[in-house]
């Protein structure tokens, strides 16, 4: 494996969101909150989401970690923003089949930014750092 | 010390990773294995595999006497008084839980300290965390100077008559800090502690000596020096041991066991419930032959050498933090500016070259140096500096390739 190689991993939208995370910050008023680390390697995250009527209306995070964990955590926040709960589940299992490398059905949901963590399945020790905030995400969902 | 032809001997360390000739800077984590160690433990189970200590057959003596004779080796090795006080473990952490849970448990209680240190890894922190609280007694941290060593006078401030247990690691595996054991055992004493030495950085490339160091007891693990894992060893002074109960109870540990009571073997088998670890203790012994072939001497000077080359060559990159006292032993922990280490990691893994990164199981530690996560280069007696210089160039890779992805 070449560096160039690497860019099926760092590629530029990750890196854009690593440097320039979206909804990084905290939630004014009611929100549940969950904090998750990776144990193994020390990432952490603590997203915020305020859930109405089954919607996510809003959803934040602090943490510290990786450009894997941050951007993902950046753009599962964006991803989920406006959308139904169940419809944010669906998309956390697709994120989960997209990292076990196999194909999922691009028609049902748009990744946007998302799909850019394809190339993080080839790189299997850092897998957990994609999934880490999706996790948090799922638990929050439960708690709701 | 002809360091290619060890090189030679550690059949793994001749492969491509990524495209790349392998360089394997991660033997804090754990070693690799020479030959004729995987050859021991081959032979074992191709030749000698049998149960120990019951068979009236051959073979079972012929592994009875090679798990013993590995017993022999080791207690040579630290130059231990007698093999009753060596017994073989899963590991480091198994060994410091025995003494924590079968010492400490039984003999704190409210008032008495306990004294550790920041540096210590997580296997000798939690079992000490967790006999305080069964017990009441008090955790108490020796505070680090800025350079990640301690001062025997800060030793003396901490430790008091009231201490019973003084934990500490012999080298640091985050800051390559090596600890002076013999005074901060002899500060120990006079209060009427007993030392505990994590040894698992200490014994695969310093030569210890436990009649030498007086400590009280001293672990380490046998897969990183050269050995196999699932191998460790709990050394223990004979006085304490004898007086200490077992913590597994089973097979093989047992005298006599009638329906409602039993008595316990001699030293060291009592604490040696079940089958015991036949074919990693035999790898160990292995292990010990080689070390002991190439000479304890010669390792501890080549990584002397390994660390100052990789200090002096690391320290010329921009950016870099180097964490930990000048005098170290064979390892650098350090953190690029704006790369997290995992992504450092990856890098130099896409050029072949393994480092750790990470907290190292020491997150007090990390907590102290302010971070979350550092890179760790760490080496052997197989390390070059062509693999400093590989390490080099690869973190110049790193800064480059971050740099222009944040372009």
């Amino acid at each position: 494996m070449s560096l160039n190689n690497l860019d099926t991993l760092y590629r530029q939208v990750i890196m854009d969101h690593y440097k320039n995370p979206r909804n990084r910050g905290n939630i004014d008023g009611d929100s549940v909150t969950i904090d998750m680390n990776n144990p193994t390697c020390g990432d952490r995250i603590q997203l915020q989401m305020q859930v109405e009527n089954g919607i996510v209306k809003d959803a934040k995070f602090e943490g510290e970690g990786c450009s894997i964990s941050m951007s993902s955590a950046s753009m599962m926040t964006q991803a989920i923003k406006g959308k139904k709960v169940e419809d944010a589940e669906k998309m956390s299992r697709a994120f989960s089949e997209m990292m076990l490398g196999n194909e999922i059905d691009t028609e049902e949901f748009d990744l946007e930014d998302i799909e850019a963590l394809q190339g993080v399945s080839k790189f299997p020790a850092r897998i957990k750092c994609a999934t880490l905030a999706w996790k948090a995400m799922e638990k929050g969902v439960r708690e709701e | 010390m002809e360091v290619k032809a060890i090189k030679e001997q550690f059949p793994i360390l001749n492969q491509e990773v990524n495209g790349h000739p392998l360089v394997y800077l991660d033997s804090s984590a754990t070693s690799q294995k020479p030959a004729s160690v995987i050859e021991a433990v081959n032979t074992y189970y191709r030749e000698d595999n049998s149960n120990v200590h019951r068979g009236v057959h051959t073979l079972g003596t012929r592994a009875t006497d090679k798990y013993e004779g590995a017993r022999e080796k080791v207690r040579k090795f630290i130059n231990a008084e007698r093999t009753a006080e060596v017994i073989f473990t899963r590991g480091t952490t198994t060994a410091i839980n025995t003494i924590a849970t079968s010492y400490g448990r039984n003999k704190l209680k409210a008032g008495d300290e306990i004294v550790i240190t920041p540096m210590e890894h997580h296997s000798n922190i939690i079992p000490w965390q967790q006999a305080a609280k069964a017990t009441g007694a008090t955790l108490k941290y020796i505070p680090l100077q800025s350079d990640g060593t301690v001062t025997l006078d800060d030793v003396r401030e901490t430790v008091t008559k009231n201490t019973k247990i003084v934990a500490i690691t012999h080298v640091s595996n985050v800051l390559g800090t090596i600890n002076p054991i013999k005074e901060i055992a002899k500060i120990a004493h006079q209060h009427g502690a007993v030392i505990v030495v994590d040894g698992a950085q200490g014994a695969p490339h310093i030569q210890v000596d436990v009649a030498e160091l007086d400590c009280d007891f001293y672990a380490f693990s046998g897969h990183k020096m050269c050995g196999p894992t699932g191998i460790g060893v709990l050394y223990g002074k004979r006085e304490l041991l004898e007086n200490m109960e077992p913590v597994e109870f089973g097979g093989e540990m047992i005298d006599f066991v009638n329906l409602y009571d039993s008595t316990w073997k001699e030293l060291p088998w009592k604490f040696e419930g079940g089958t015991p670890i036949i074919a990693g203790a035999i790898g160990l012994g292995a292990a010990i032959d080689f070390i002991l072939e190439v000479g304890q001497d010669n390792i501890l000077e080549h990584e002397q050498k390994l660390a100052d080359y990789a200090m002096e060559q690391l320290r010329t990159i921009d950016g870099i933090t180097i964490y930990g006292p000048e005098k170290r032993a064979g390892l650098v922990t350090f953190n690029l500016d704006d790369v997290h280490p995992h992504d450092t990691a990856t890098v130099l893994d896409s050029e072949g070259i393994a480092v750790r990164a990470g907290h190292h199981c020491a997150q007090p530690l990390m907590k102290w140096l302010d971070v979350t996560a550092t890179a760790r280069a760490s080496f052997y007696l197989y390390n070059t500096n062509e693999d400093i210089d590989r390490l080099v160039a690869g973190l110049l890779k790193t800064k480059e390739y971050f740099g222009n992805v944040f372009k």
